[in-house]
């Protein structure tokens, strides 16, 4: 059971994750332009989803470099569509009314109710407590949502199968971004970049002043995150190379510095494109102009006011 | 020669700032921080490659697209519009702060109520731009419907971000406190939490600012 919900069952969902890319894929044979390679690379994207636990991490990595040359070259490609029309779902609307909330409301609702299952995971011997996996939640939330809406709507499948492509097509490769630039930190790890960069930043930095340490530790988290893409990341690294040498050992309050390095980082994740999950993906699900910046450009403001504000609330909470 | 591993950075930065492929750009990037720092090529498309599988659950939304493609054939958002037409007073800066609340509780909570792809698109966003256009008279501005779409999806980062480390069991706290203990500061989990309300209050507060500042701009369109 435990091997189950912790390893299979989440995997059915990826499998299910492929569909919707073979099924773009397969769309793509109507594209005007690129057809071979808008296929491949949805092809791709569906075998790494689905079967990515089965192949090898090499191959895995390779497929990502055809994919990466096959963008490069412009071989992916958007195809033409027919919506539908702004009187069909005025209609529609009308006539289903507010149960059109239904799903929507059903996935949140769902995934609320899954995040309080906990099963019994025995650790050496002993059960602890575990939460199920992220997949799971989100993956049976959906399903549920769509078998509701297929009940409330009773759309066509042929109508449902356009629409989920030109979805997927719309945002296109950046839904991959977030994934790789895990893996793009993941290959700075190993390669040793942020010592490089604590090494760098404390070799300049002066000790035993309080508030250069703090101003420093904050620009440190903010700069390093958005360059990660990743304040977990950056929180490792800048804490034991600044946060802790310049600031906490001065007589700073450990719990309430810590926990203000970790959301200075965030404050970096607002304004880098780094962060593609946050800031870039969206631009693409909610189809703006502007396929990179309409986001960050929002949350710049927020982000340079909470910087001060951390600098603040370090001095006078923390010491 | 150690400043060597730091050309992934530049290449990152340079490649965003000229506007080149995104992919091909972080994998350029990966793989030439790879081999600056010495490993082999097929290393790194072994950390790549397992990296990318191990993070799928960024992506998993993809499995919600159907459910997307349905609702919004079939009126979701027209609904959500003459819902929010039927509201007096309504405008996007309230939807909006209603909404930050609500994720921020939720986020300090660690329960799952938000997403970009689950809650922005089919819900926040057309009763936000509805609101909007309710609160102007009239349909916005190609800029204002821009604007609308980059404040909600940065509310869902703020009440997200700035509320997490207020639960004592998050991801985060828990990062928090190992990285406190390996440099030998032992805190508890609790200690860490409790330290994180301020910023949850004045990123609430903040935000709300922030978005009533838009409702002014964009009932002071309407004159021009």
């Amino acid at each position: 059971m435990t091997d189950f919900l912790g390893i299979y069952f989440p995997e059915f969902f990826y499998v299910l994750c492929g569909l919707v890319c073979f099924l773009t894929a397969f769309r793509a044979r109507k594209n005007d332009s690129a057809r071979v390679g808008t296929m491949l690379f949805w092809t791709l994207t569906g075998i790494i989803f689905a079967f990515g636990k089965l192949l090898p991490s090499a191959m895995v990595g390779g497929m990502l470099v055809v994919m990466g040359c096959l963008t490069v070259t412009r071989q992916v490609k958007m195809g033409k569509f027919k919506e539908s029309t702004l009187q069909f779902r005025k209609i529609s609307s009308e006539k289903i009314g507010t149960k059109i909330f239904v799903p929507a409301v059903a996935v949140g609702l769902i995934a609320l109710i899954l995040s309080f299952v906990k099963y019994d995971v025995v650790k050496d011997g002993v059960a602890v407590p575990t939460a199920l996996n992220g997949a799971i939640m989100t993956g049976v939330a959906c399903v549920i949502a769509l078998i509701l809406g297929i009940v409330i709507c009773k759309p066509q499948m042929s109508e449902t199968r356009e629409d989920t492509s030109r979805l997927l097509m719309q945002v296109g490769a950046a839904c991959l971004l977030p994934q790789l630039l895990g893996a793009l930190g993941s290959v700075f790890s190993e390669a040793g970049v942020g010592e490089v960069i604590s090494g760098m930043i404390s070799a300049v930095v002066p000790r035993g002043n309080i508030v250069i340490g703090v101003i420093v530790y904050v620009a440190g988290m903010v700069v390093f995150t958005m360059i990660m893409g990743n304040a977990f990341a950056a929180f490792t690294v800048i804490t034991a190379g600044i946060g802790v040498p310049f600031v906490i050992a001065q007589g700073g309050n450990p719990a309430v510095i810590g926990v203000l390095g970790m959301t200075a980082g965030y404050c970096g994740t607002l304004m880098t494109p780094m962060a593609a999950n946050f800031n870039i993906v969206p631009c693409a699900v909610l189809e703006t102009k502007d396929p990179k910046w309409s986001v960050i450009r929002a949350q710049v403001p927020m982000a340079l006011i909470m910087i001060v504000v951390h600098v603040i609330l370090m001095l006078v909470l923390g010491f | 020669m150690e400043y060597v591993k730091l050309v992934g950075i530049l290449i990152i930065v340079l490649g965003f700032a000229l506007k080149l492929d995104v992919l091909a750009v972080v994998l350029v990037a990966g793989i030439v921080t790879g081999l600056a720092a010495g490993l082999d090529f097929v290393h790194i498309l072994e950390i790549i490659g397992e990296s990318f599988v191990n993070n799928r659950l960024m992506s998993i939304f993809l499995i919600m697209f159907p459910v997307i493609a349905i609702i919004e054939r079939y009126g979701m958002k027209e609904r959500a519009a003459y819902l929010i037409g039927k509201i007096k007073n309504a405008s996007a800066g309230k939807v909006l702060s209603i909404w930050m609340i609500v994720r921020s509780i939720a986020s300090a909570l660690n329960i799952r109520v938000g997403g970009h792809v689950q809650f922005i698109r089919p819900l926040i966003l057309p009763m936000t731009s509805a609101a909007a256009e309710a609160s102007k008279g009239g349909k916005l501005s190609e800029k204002e419907e821009e604007k609308v779409k980059g404040l909600s999806a940065a509310t869902e980062n703020f009440g997200n971000f700035f509320a997490q480390n207020c639960f004592p069991a998050s991801a985060s706290v828990v990062l928090i406190q190992s990285g406190l203990a390996v440099a030998g500061y032992d805190v508890t989990l609790s200690d860490i939490a409790s330290s994180a309300v301020y910023v949850m209050v004045i990123s609430v507060i903040l935000t709300i600012i922030q978005v009533l500042w838009f409702d002014r701009k964009v009932k002071g369109g309407k004159k021009s």
